[in-house]
């Protein structure tokens, strides 16, 4: 039993040498020339102005448990689409049951004002 | 449109909730158009909900069906549950219309939040698949967290409400990991398969009993069996008063159905370890939800400490495990719901305007102000202190007569000291109510909601103490957990 878990701890040695061995190689191989655009967050982009860590306001958490609730329903609609032929009329029923019950909390998130931004 | 994924019988065994999924989300949708004064129409869409629901469970009652492959079974123990729910969450929306207009938060999405944890505690008591049981469980334990912190605008009902959310999602941590060991062991997520292959392991085996502690502190957290009783009395005293008397009976319910289906089913080959860990709980369940009760000065409070003790009361049905016990806890909750939810209506008429009404004080000289309310009160404090001609005793009369046909003496003892201990803080609230005088004038309003709700639990409180045959009949339908 013990004998099946050393590829495993080889894995893991491995693992773990890989990225320290490159690392070490490419620091004596590669030029080095840092300069201050090079250093920037973002190389081809504006320079941040502020600090990451802001608080932001509490809306950016309704567009993306918004966002959340059209991702999942995607997940479930492309397994759908593909076996399409094999679930057949029995499938579209459960589809459209699934989208009807996320319309319904679709339209009262958009009537309570979910969608505006004040 | 039906084959190898779906039959005629799926549908029939769910109808009920199908029903009541669609009332939920039709409430949400007419809320849109309804304007301010018009939100009270919310509460008779949902009663028409749950007046349908109610009447196609009625009519497959007798069917037994099973569905989903076996993953739902609708056996008389979960249809008896099930009219349970029904008939406590008609009775919380009657009180909830009032009390909202007074918070000024009377919104559709209230109703359509009960109506889906009615639908979670319904599928708790089908379920036969752990998955569905745990999914079920989430689906009303989710919809009682927003609904505790339903006062936006209030700093207590929001701390509660995040409480509550904290401590449940630990609680289904622990609960999670218990159903992961029981699905490793067994290899299946059916109830009945977990238990026979648990009945193929050897005795006092570690994995299991892991698996048998783990479960078990997850299910304690939801009947709050002390020691994992710690959310309870502040998410009572923060929620509004109607969801509090929901959450006190309805869920309550709900988690020892589920425990009951668990601990008979899957974990009946390890009754020889979960009696004695169970009879510890209980009493310690008993003895600490009395003894804190004593020292409230706030009624919310006081009926959650007493809550926590009739948790206590309940689990000698458990532990006996015999015809009485189960008999005994369908009939407790039944019981529980009228009395419980008549207590709470009366705390809830006490909201006014300009009083919060949840300190016992806040009751000095009702019987000048309200004799008619003070005398309900009188009833509902006897039949929760289990006095013979009200309801509560034919509860607790069923309950410790099960423990003692299986001869745990010391039990019984101990459940029936503590029934007398409770007497002294139930009572308390009566003196205040017939001895103190009176601070203001001010009466209580009772609309016709209340009055609804008080008349409907007052008359079973009494009649089921008095007449109690054919509730029992009723009730031992249930025992269908042991066929």
């Amino acid at each position: 039993m013990p004998k099946n878990y050393i590829p495993i701890l080889m894995f893991m040695a491995l693992g773990c040498l890989f990225p320290l061995v490159t690392l070490a190689l490419l620091r004596l191989i590669r030029p080095s020339d840092p300069h201050k655009a090079k250093l920037s967050p973002y190389e081809c982009g504006v320079d941040p102005v502020y600090q990451p860590r802001e608080r932001y306001t509490v809306r950016y958490y309704i567009v993306a448990i918004l966002f959340v609730v059209f991702d999942v329903e995607t997940v479930f609609l492309f397994p759908w689409a593909i076996r399409y032929d094999v679930l057949g009329l029995f499938g579209l029923m459960e589809m459209l049951v699934f989208l009807g019950i996320l319309v319904v909390g679709f339209i009262w998130l958009w009537k309570q004002g979910a969608l505006e931004w004040v | 449109m039906f084959n190898q994924f779906f039959q005629v019988s799926d549908i029939v065994a769910i109808y009920p909730q199908l029903l009541l999924a669609l009332f939920g989300l039709g409430v949400l949708i007419v809320d849109l158009f309804l304007d301010r004064p018009w939100k009270v129409l919310n509460a008779f869409t949902a009663l028409l909900g749950i007046g349908y629901a109610t009447y196609a469970l009625f009519q497959i009652r007798r069917f037994n069906v099973s569905a989903y492959n076996g993953a739902i079974v609708n056996d008389s123990f979960a249809v008896y549950f099930q009219f349970v729910f029904l008939i406590a969450t008609a009775l919380v929306i009657f009180i909830s219309a009032r009390y909202l207009s007074i918070e000024g938060e009377h919104r559709g999405d209230y109703y359509a939040l009960i109506l889906f944890s009615l639908i979670g505690m319904n599928f708790m008591v089908m379920g036969m698949d752990i998955i569905t049981l745990y999914i079920a469980l989430e689906l009303m334990a989710v919809s009682e967290y927003i609904l505790v912190g339903y006062l936006r605008t209030n700093r207590q009902s929001n701390e509660a409400s995040l409480k509550f959310f904290l401590l449940g999602a630990f609680s289904s941590g622990i609960l999670l990991y218990g159903i992961s060991l029981l699905y490793g062991i067994s290899g299946s997520t059916d109830l009945r398969v977990i238990g026979q292959k648990l009945a193929e392991r050897p005795a006092n085996d570690p994995v299991t009993l892991v698996a048998l502690v783990t479960l078990a502190a997850g299910l304690l957290f939801k009947v709050a069996g002390v020691p994992f009783h710690q959310w309870l009395p502040d998410a009572y005293e923060g929620a509004p008063s109607p969801i509090t008397a929901f959450i006190s009976v309805a869920p309550k319910a709900a988690a020892f159905a589920l425990t009951l289906r668990f601990l008979f089913i899957a974990l009946k080959p390890l009754q020889v370890n979960w009696v004695p860990m169970l009879s510890v709980i209980c009493v310690l369940t008993m003895t600490v939800g009395n003894i804190t009760a004593i020292s409230q000065s706030n009624i919310k409070r006081l009926l959650a400490y007493s809550s926590i003790a009739h948790a206590g009361y309940l689990m000698l049905g458990m532990i006996a495990g015999n015809d009485y016990g189960i008999t005994g806890i369908a009939i407790y909750f039944l019981v529980y719901m009228f009395m419980n939810i008549g207590a709470w209506t009366l705390v809830v008429a006490m909201r006014r305007k300009d009083l919060i009404g949840d300190q016992i004080q806040d009751m000095s000289g009702m019987f000048q102000k309200n004799p008619a309310a003070a005398v309900l009160m009188l009833i509902f404090m006897l039949s929760l202190a289990g006095i013979p001609p009200t309801a509560g005793f034919i509860g607790k009369y069923y309950l410790f007569a099960s423990v003692i046909q299986t001869k745990h003496y010391v039990l019984a003892v101990i459940a029936v000291l503590n029934a007398a201990i409770s007497l002294y803080y139930y009572f308390r609230v009566v003196v205040v109510m017939f001895m103190n005088d009176k601070v203001d004038e001010e009466k209580m309003v009772l609309s016709p909601g209340v009055l609804t709700t008080l008349a409907v639990t007052l008359a079973f409180t009494l009649i089921i103490g008095i007449y109690p045959d054919p509730f029992i009949r009723f009730a031992q339908n249930s025992l269908s957990l042991f066929q």
